[in-house]
C-alpha cells in the first residue's frame, strides 16, 4: 500500500535525513521524500498498522530534525 | 515572506547592527566578550537549541550542531565578530534559501492552478455552487464566462471560445459550440456554456494532470540521488578531517619538529573547515533545478512524470515516431482533384452523394469534403461492389466511384494517379470524369519539427508505420526524417524499437513518440515513452514518461531542450558548488583561507547554486 503525506521541514538536507530513517523505519517498504513539494510517500509492507508505523516515522525524524513534521 | 522568515530577517538586522557597533569600540577583556555574547545570542539562539538536542539524540553531524562548534570554538580563540559574522551569514543563507524555495514553490504551483474550485449546477431556476466530486456523469452544468471549465463533457447550449493555455501552452483560443467535446481546465472566454458531464470530477482531464504533476518528482533522478549519497558522506568526513587538522599537526609539531604546538593557528583552521561542512548548496539545488524544470515544462503543455525523465531525455539521440496521428493528422481529407472534366466541387459532389450509404473512412472525408447535407431523394439504384466501389444513379446520371478495378470492370479508359494517397476514380454516363487524391495529411510542423531535431543534434530520426512501403517512402522524402521503416503491425513496431535500442550506446537514449492509441507497448519499451495529442486519452497518460498535452511535433523539440538546458544547469551547480567547497577546504588547511572567506564561499555558492537553478523555470518563447 502506498500513500502520500503533507510534511513540514525548512531544509533540503533535513528532507534527505528524513527519507533515510523513514526507509530504515520497520513497516515502511520504501519512502520517497521531495522537498520541493513538501511531501512523504510512503510504500507500506503487507499487513502493516499505517498509523503506528507512521507514528514510529514521525519518531525517528523528530530525532534528526526537531522542527518536522508529518500530517498523518 | 512569511512570519517565520520575517522574525529571521529582524534578528538578522538587530545582530548585524550591534557586530558592526562592537567591533567598531574599543573594547576588551570580559566587556568585549559579554557585549559581542549579545548579538551572537540574539542571531543563534535557535541553533545553540537545536545543537543541545542533537547531542541529546547523538546527531553528532547536525549542521546546527557543526554551525555551534565553529563559531563557539571560535569565541574562545577571542575571534569574537568572526564567531557572530559565521552565526550572522549562516542564517542569511538559510533566510534566502527557505525565501528562494518558497518562492518558486508558489511560482510552479500558481503555474499549474488549473484545479476548478466549483461546479454550477441549475436548481429550479437558479444557479448553485457544489463541489466538483459531488457532480454525477450526465449532469447539466453551467459554465459562465471567465470560469473554469470543471469536468469534462459535451456541450448542450451555447458558443464560446475557450482559453486552452494552462493544459497546452497554446495561446491561441478555440471556437467551440453544441455537440462539441470539451475538456476541464479550459477557461471559458465568450459565452455561457451548459455541458452534459460525461466523466465523473475524479476521472476528468484536470484530476488526471494534477495527479501527475504532483506526483512527478517522486520519480529521482541520478544526480538527486548522487547528492543525498554525497551529502551523507561529505559532512562526515569533512569533520574528520577538522579533527585531524585540530589535532594532528600541533602533535607532530611538539614531537618531530621540537616546534611550539601552536594549538590556537590549528584549531582555527579545523574550525573553518567545520563552517564549509554544510552540503546545504548542493542539496538544495539540484532538486530545486528539476522542480523548476518540470514546472517550466508543465508551462508549456509538456508533462514530466519525474525528473529521472528529464536525464533521460536529454540524453536522447534517437528519436522514433509513429506515423499516423503523430507526424500526420491521422485523418483522411481530399487533397486534390485531377483529371476532371467538370469543377471540382461537382466531382467531388458526385462522389459524395454516390458514396453516402458507405460508412467506409473514404466515404466519410468525401462527405466532409462536400460540407453539405445529403440530399438522399437525388440517389437512386445504389450498388455496392465489394472492394471495388459503388454505381449509382444521381439526379438521373449514372455515376460509378471507386478504384482502378471498379473502372476496369466496367470498361472505362481511366488516368493512374502520380500522387500518394488513396484515388476515387469518377465516371459519369460511362465516361470518365476524373479522380479525386485522399491522403492523411502531415501536421503543420512536423518538417520543421524533424528538422530542428536534427539541427539539435539527433544522430537518427526513425519512422515506424503499418502504411504500405511506397506511401511511407514518400512521406519519409517529403518530412526528411533519416530512416523509415513500413508495412508494420502493431507487435512489429515493439521489435523494431528493441533492434533500434540495441544499437544505441550505453549513454545514448531512445524516445518513442506515439498518439497513445495502439502503441502503449512502444511507450513502455523504449528508453522515454512521449505520448502526444493526450488531451482526454487515458490510456496515453498512464502509458507514457512524456505526454504532450497537444499534438505539435514541435513538443518534442521543445522538450527535449527543456531537458538538457536542466540538466546543464544541475551539472554546473554540482561541478561549481563542490569545486569551491574543495577549494577552500585545501586553503582553509593551508591556513590561506579564514572564517570570514569559508563561510562567504559556504553562503555565496548557495545563493548562486539556487538562482542559476531558478533558470530552469524560463523557458525560451518563440
Amino acid at each position: 500500500m502506498k500513500k502520500t503525506y503533507k510534511i513540514e521541514v525548512d531544509c533540503a538536507n533535513c528532507a534527505n535525513k528524513m527519507e533515510e530513517v523513514a526507509n530504515k523505519t520497520a513497516g515502511v517498504k520504501s519512502a520517497t521524500v521531495n522537498f520541493m513539494t513538501l511531501k512523504m510517500i510512503v510504500e507500506f509492507e503487507e499487513g502493516q498498522d499505517v498509523k503506528a508505523v507512521m507514528q514510529e516515522v514521525l519518531k525517528q525524524c523528530k530525532k534528526i530534525e526537531d522542527d518536522c513534521e508529518i500530517y498523518f | 515572506m512569511n512570519k517565520k522568515q520575517k522574525k529571521v530577517l529582524v534578528r538578522i538586522l538587530i545582530a548585524a547592527a550591534l557586530m558592526i557597533t562592537f567591533s567598531i569600540l574599543p573594547l576588551k577583556g570580559m566587556i568585549k566578550f559579554a557585549l559581542f555574547m549579545i548579538p551572537y545570542l540574539v542571531i543563534g539562539y535557535d541553533i545553540l537549541r537545536k545543537a543541545g538536542k542533537g547531542i541529546l539524540n547523538r546527531q553528532v553531524f547536525d549542521e546546527n550542531f557543526l554551525m555551534a562548534v565553529a563559531t563557539v570554538g571560535a569565541i574562545i580563540l577571542g575571534e569574537y565578530t568572526e564567531g557572530v559574522a559565521v552565526m550572522l551569514f549562516y542564517q542569511i543563507g538559510e533566510l534566502f534559501q527557505s525565501y528562494a524555495v518558497g518562492k518558486s514553490r508558489k511560482n510552479i504551483s500558481e503555474l499549474m492552478d488549473i484545479r476548478p474550485d466549483y461546479a454550477n449546477i441549475e436548481v429550479d431556476g437558479s444557479i448553485q455552487q457544489i463541489d466538483p466530486d459531488e457532480v454525477e456523469i450526465g449532469t447539466i452544468i453551467l459554465v459562465q464566462t471567465g470560469e473554469k471549465i470543471p469536468i469534462d463533457g459535451i456541450i448542450t447550449e451555447g458558443t464560446s471560445t475557450l482559453n486552452t493555455s494552462a493544459l497546452t501552452g497554446e495561446s491561441l483560443p478555440k471556437e467551440v459550440s453544441a455537440g462539441d467535446e470539451v475538456i476541464s481546465g479550459c477557461i471559458n472566454l465568450t459565452g455561457v456554456l451548459k455541458i452534459r458531464t460525461t466523466r465523473e470530477f475524479g476521472e476528468s482531464t484536470v484530476s488526471k494532470i494534477l495527479e501527475l504533476v504532483e506526483n512527478s518528482s517522486s520519480r529521482k533522478s541520478k544526480s538527486e540521488n548522487f547528492i543525498s549519497k554525497f551529502a551523507r558522506y561529505y559532512t562526515p568526513l569533512v569533520c574528520y578531517g577538522a579533527l585531524a587538522l585540530a589535532v594532528l599537526p600541533p602533535i607532530f609539531n611538539m614531537l618531530i619538529f621540537k616546534h611550539p604546538a601552536e594549538w590556537n593557528e590549528w584549531i582555527y583552521r579545523a574550525l573553518t573547515f567545520l563552517v564549509i561542512s554544510c552540503p546545504c548548496a548542493l542539496v538544495i539545488s539540484i532538486p530545486l533545478t528539476f522542480f523548476a524544470g518540470i514546472g517550466g515544462a508543465s508551462r508549456e503543455g509538456i508533462l514530466v512524470k519525474g525528473s529521472n525523465y528529464l536525464e533521460t531525455l536529454a540524453k536522447t539521440d534517437c528519436v522514433v515516431f509513429d506515423k499516423t496521428g503523430t507526424l500526420t493528422q491521422g485523418v483522411f481529407e481530399v487533397v486534390g482533384v485531377h483529371h476532371n472534366i467538370l469543377d471540382d466541387e461537382r466531382i467531388v459532389e458526385y462522389a459524395a452523394l454516390a458514396e453516402c450509404y458507405s460508412s467506409h473512412p473514404i466515404s466519410k472525408s468525401l462527405q466532409k469534403a462536400y460540407g453539405k447535407p445529403i440530399d438522399r431523394s437525388r440517389i437512386k439504384d445504389v450498388q455496392e461492389i465489394s472492394g471495388n466501389g459503388v454505381t449509382a444513379v444521381v439526379d438521373g446520371k449514372n455515376i460509378a466511384a471507386g478504384n482502378g478495378k471498379l473502372m476496369k470492370r466496367l470498361g472505362i479508359d481511366y488516368q493512374e494517379c502520380q500522387h500518394v494517397g488513396t484515388v476515387v476514380h469518377l465516371a459519369i454516363d460511362g465516361t470518365y470524369a476524373g479522380h479525386i487524391l485522399i491522403a492523411d495529411q502531415l501536421k503543420q510542423h512536423t518538417k520543421e519539427a524533424v528538422h530542428a531535431l536534427h539541427a539539435a543534434g539527433m544522430k537518427n530520426t526513425v519512422m515506424l508505420t503499418g502504411d504500405a512501403k511506397n506511401v511511407a517512402e514518400c512521406v519519409a522524402e517529403e518530412i526528411g526524417i533519416s530512416q523509415v521503416y513500413s508495412e508494420l503491425l502493431p507487435a512489429d513496431k515493439v521489435k523494431k524499437v528493441e533492434e533500434l535500442l540495441a544499437q544505441e550506446g550505453k549513454k545514448e537514449k531512445l524516445a518513442f513518440v506515439g498518439d497513445g492509441i495502439n502503441d502503449a507497448p512502444v511507450l513502455s519499451r523504449a528508453d522515454i515513452g512521449i505520448a502526444m495529442g493526450a488531451l482526454g486519452s487515458d490510456a496515453a497518460i498512464e502509458a507514457a514518461d512524456v505526454v504532450l498535452m497537444d499534438d505539435d511535433p514541435l513538443k518534442v523539440v521543445k522538450a527535449i531542450r527543456i531537458a538538457r538546458k536542466c540538466i546543464r544547469i544541475v551539472y554546473e551547480n554540482i561541478y561549481f558548488a563542490i569545486g569551491i567547497k574543495v577549494l577552500c577546504l585545501i586553503l582553509g588547511a593551508l591556513g590561506i583561507a579564514n572564517m570570514w572567506l569559508a563561510i562567504f564561499a559556504d553562503v555565496g555558492v548557495m545563493v548562486l547554486a539556487v538562482l542559476n537553478a531558478v533558470r530552469a523555470l524560463a523557458i525560451k518563447r518563440k
